[in-house]
């Protein structure tokens, strides 16, 4: 594959990401994608932090940091002045998981509703990572965190934003992670091009976290893609279903769990590891369905871009 | 040439926003604010007013967007009522903190449970410390006019401003209206021209985080800021009466200069109120009226001025604040407590849920005020089936004793 992902840095170097930080590989990634001209809108998250401490930010485009609920509405509202301004300013809302499927999914569905024409990216960890590790809609099935722990891990699936966003009808929205620069870059170059609601969901390592070494972040979403427990894809207006990634080798499910210590509690009940493998297996073979739906002929639909 | 109009409050304001050419409305309908969110959608849909409304799904988004519109460098307005404002306090406070000239109409209307959709000054003033201008509108002239008033020095000072007007009273109550002339208004509120306005040439962070070595002067230069509000709505409210022929001021008066019995009141009411005064003064009672209408920043030196040395003050809350007393009554009170001739101030709450403000109310609160000899904090009246009087029958403030100082036995 041809690397085309630019040179050009919009992150300086130097932020208070942690070690192996996922959100702030994302960003570095998702930038060169959306380039210069473009306004960054941040809730409280753990990019609130990894920006920067007053006076001094991390990003080279303008950030306007907002309330914890308020990512797709407050850039809703930035881009209402930028269109009476005539300017053409891509509108970036980027929010955690908690900031996204919790406290700010009533703002988001009505940004989504209203079709706004932003970009909006969820950079999700899988919980409240910025105050400590506890529990959010995002946590899967199994997780210890510090409000799930070990005598009670998360006692839910993780909520599937992915079909709440599709559900809008929206003209896009894409699963993506950093350790597939390629297909990051590439959807975030396709949603720039497109006019609506973009939704761009990217899972996203937290080594301290997920209890891991800080080295194998990148391994990590790796195989959490290549063992089906996040495959990367996207929906075009709510119904067009495209994998982007299909995994040619056989990686478990255990593979990916067992290089985290927030999943040992599914090691210690056999029951509940075989739940979650179920509910891996229910979620791509659905997938799958409406891919081949969209694709009748094309199992294996090219990379976007 | 201004024209002459019968409209009701709610339109008057959304008239107040068209003529202040606002580029960004974002709004969610609540009763009894909706026909403000009508109006304007009409005034975009037709063409009258270049803005663009966004429909939001709440109140506090509502907030957020303006919020976001307005740090983009555009003129910025919203409107909502009671529920609607509490559940926007959070993002009044960023406003203010972002230091974003949004102006907001708020019908004041009683906070549930149970549900109310009645006046009801609460809502509006348990806003009190958020640090915006807070104005209060008596008339449909007055709801229109304040939002020009607000932009202009709101735009100074990058302070937001909200209006407060009496549900239906106000509100949906139609009064003659003169609609400005729109170069005039033009002449009055030039262009917002923002400092800051999120460019990409310019790639800033705004709101960020900040160390304890740098919030409080942050902070600082907004209250700073709230304290230049003040000579500064007194300047652009002088200049509103030369340009567009309606003086406005911190404070309103009537019959005050040789009163010795003051009402103090606020919004809507007021119009009942100067009507009972004449009635009284027919009668040989010595009372006027001061109108506060600006309540954020706070008027200090006028409310010393005029009410110092009074024989008796009767503050009229529309309001109230459990455990304490009516919220005006407590700003009058510190407000003459900063060094001002001796007076006595009675603090009356009335009108509560939209129960009546009658004329005759009135004139019972001044026959009260004057059969009393010792101030009282907190006087209920028209409470079904008791006179006017403290909360608990027996608990009127009295004379304090002195301090025993012996040990009990």
């Amino acid at each position: 594959m041809k690397w085309d992902i630019p040179l050009e840095e919009w992150v300086h170097p130097g932020n208070l990401g942690c070690q192996g930080c996922g959100g702030a590989l994302a960003m570095r990634l998702a930038l060169k994608a959306l380039g210069p001209d473009t306004v960054a809108v941040i809730p409280a998250c753990c990019w609130s932090v990894i920006d920067g401490l007053f006076p001094v930010h991390a990003l080279q485009v303008p950030v306007f940091h907002t309330a914890f609920e308020t990512a797709a509405v407050a850039a809703s509202g930035i881009k209402a002045a930028k269109v009476v301004q005539g300017r053409k300013t891509t509108v970036l809302a980027w929010a955690g998981d908690g900031g996204t499927f919790d406290i700010g999914l009533q703002a988001l569905s009505g940004a989504a509703e209203r079709n706004e024409d932003i970009v909006y990216a969820c950079y999700d960890n899988e919980a409240y990572m910025n105050t400590g590790i506890q529990r959010s809609s995002a946590t899967p099935l199994g997780t210890w965190t510090t409000t799930t722990p070990d005598e009670r891990p998360e006692s839910r699936p993780k909520k599937n934003i992915m079909e709440i966003m599709a559900a809008h009808r929206i003209p896009y929205a894409a699963t993506c992670t950093p350790a597939y620069p390629e297909d990051l870059v590439a959807k975030f170059r396709k949603a720039k091009e497109m006019r609506g609601t973009r939704f761009i969901h990217i899972l996203s390592v937290c080594p301290p976290g997920w209890k891991m070494p800080s080295d194998q972040a990148i391994e990590a979403m790796r195989l959490a893609v290549l063992s089906r427990v996040f495959p990367l894809y996207e929906i075009e207006g709510g119904l067009s279903y495209t994998v982007n990634l299909w995994p040619d080798e056989e990686v478990a499910v255990e593979d990916y769990f067992r290089m985290q210590g927030r999943f040992r509690p599914l090691f210690e009940d056999p029951a509940l590891l075989e739940q979650v493998r179920g509910h891996v297996e229910d979620q791509w073979a659905t997938l799958v369905r409406r891919h081949e739906r969209t694709h009748p002929a094309d199992r294996s639909a090219p990379i976007p871009g | 040439m201004s024209e002459r109009h019968l409209l009701t409050g709610n339109h008057a304001a959304a008239y107040g926003a068209l003529l202040s050419r606002v580029q960004v409305i974002s709004a969610y309908p609540i009763t009894p604010q909706t026909t403000i969110v009508e109006e304007l959608s009409e005034m975009v849909a037709s063409g009258r007013l270049a803005a663009k409304f966004i429909t939001v799904e709440s109140e506090h988004s509502a907030m957020a967007a303006c919020v976001g519109a307005s740090a983009a460098g555009a003129r910025a307005y919203t409107a909502t009522s009671g529920q609607g404002l509490a559940l926007m306090h959070e993002m009044l406070h960023w406003a203010v903190g972002a230091r974003l000239p949004i102006v907001l109409s708020n019908v004041t209307r009683a906070m549930a449970p149970g549900w109310s959709i009645w006046s009801e000054q609460t809502d509006f003033l348990s806003q009190r410390d958020v640090g915006w201008m807070m104005l209060f509108a008596e008339s449909v002239q007055e709801a229109q006019d304040f939002v020009i008033w607000l932009y202009r020095v709101a735009e100074q000072v990058y302070l937001p401003g909200m209006v407060a007007m009496d549900a239906f009273i106000l509100s949906h109550t139609s009064e003659p209206l003169i609609i400005h002339d729109q170069d005039r208004v033009d002449a009055y509120l030039p262009p917002f021209e923002p400092l800051y306005d999120l460019d990409p040439a310019e790639p800033r962070a705004y709101g960020g985080l900040v160390a304890r070595d740098h919030y409080y002067e942050i902070r600082y230069k907004m209250y700073e800021n709230m304290e230049r509000a003040g000579p500064l709505l007194a300047e652009a409210g002088a200049e509103f009466g030369e340009v567009l022929g309606f003086p406005y001021g911190a404070v309103d008066t009537y019959m005050l200069d040789d009163a010795e019995y003051v009402l103090v009141s606020a919004g809507a009411m007021s119009s009942n109120v100067r009507y009972a005064v004449r009635l009284l003064r027919e009668r040989g009672i010595k009372v006027g009226m001061l109108r506060l209408v600006v309540f954020r920043p706070f008027p200090f030196d006028e409310v010393r001025l005029h009410l110092g040395g009074r024989a008796k003050v009767a503050v009229l809350d529309r309001n109230m604040s459990p455990g304490h007393s009516g919220i005006f009554a407590q700003e009058v009170r510190a407000a003459l407590s900063l060094g001002a001739p001796a007076t006595d101030v009675y603090g009356y709450v009335l009108g509560i849920g939209g129960r009546d403000i009658r004329v005759e109310t009135v004139i019972e609160v001044v026959e009260d005020l004057l059969a009393r000899e010792q101030p009282q904090r907190c006087l209920y009246v028209g409470v079904k089936g008791l006179p006017i009087g403290p909360a608990r029958p027996g608990a009127e403030i009295r004379p304090l004793e002195p301090l025993r100082s012996e040990v009990a036995p």
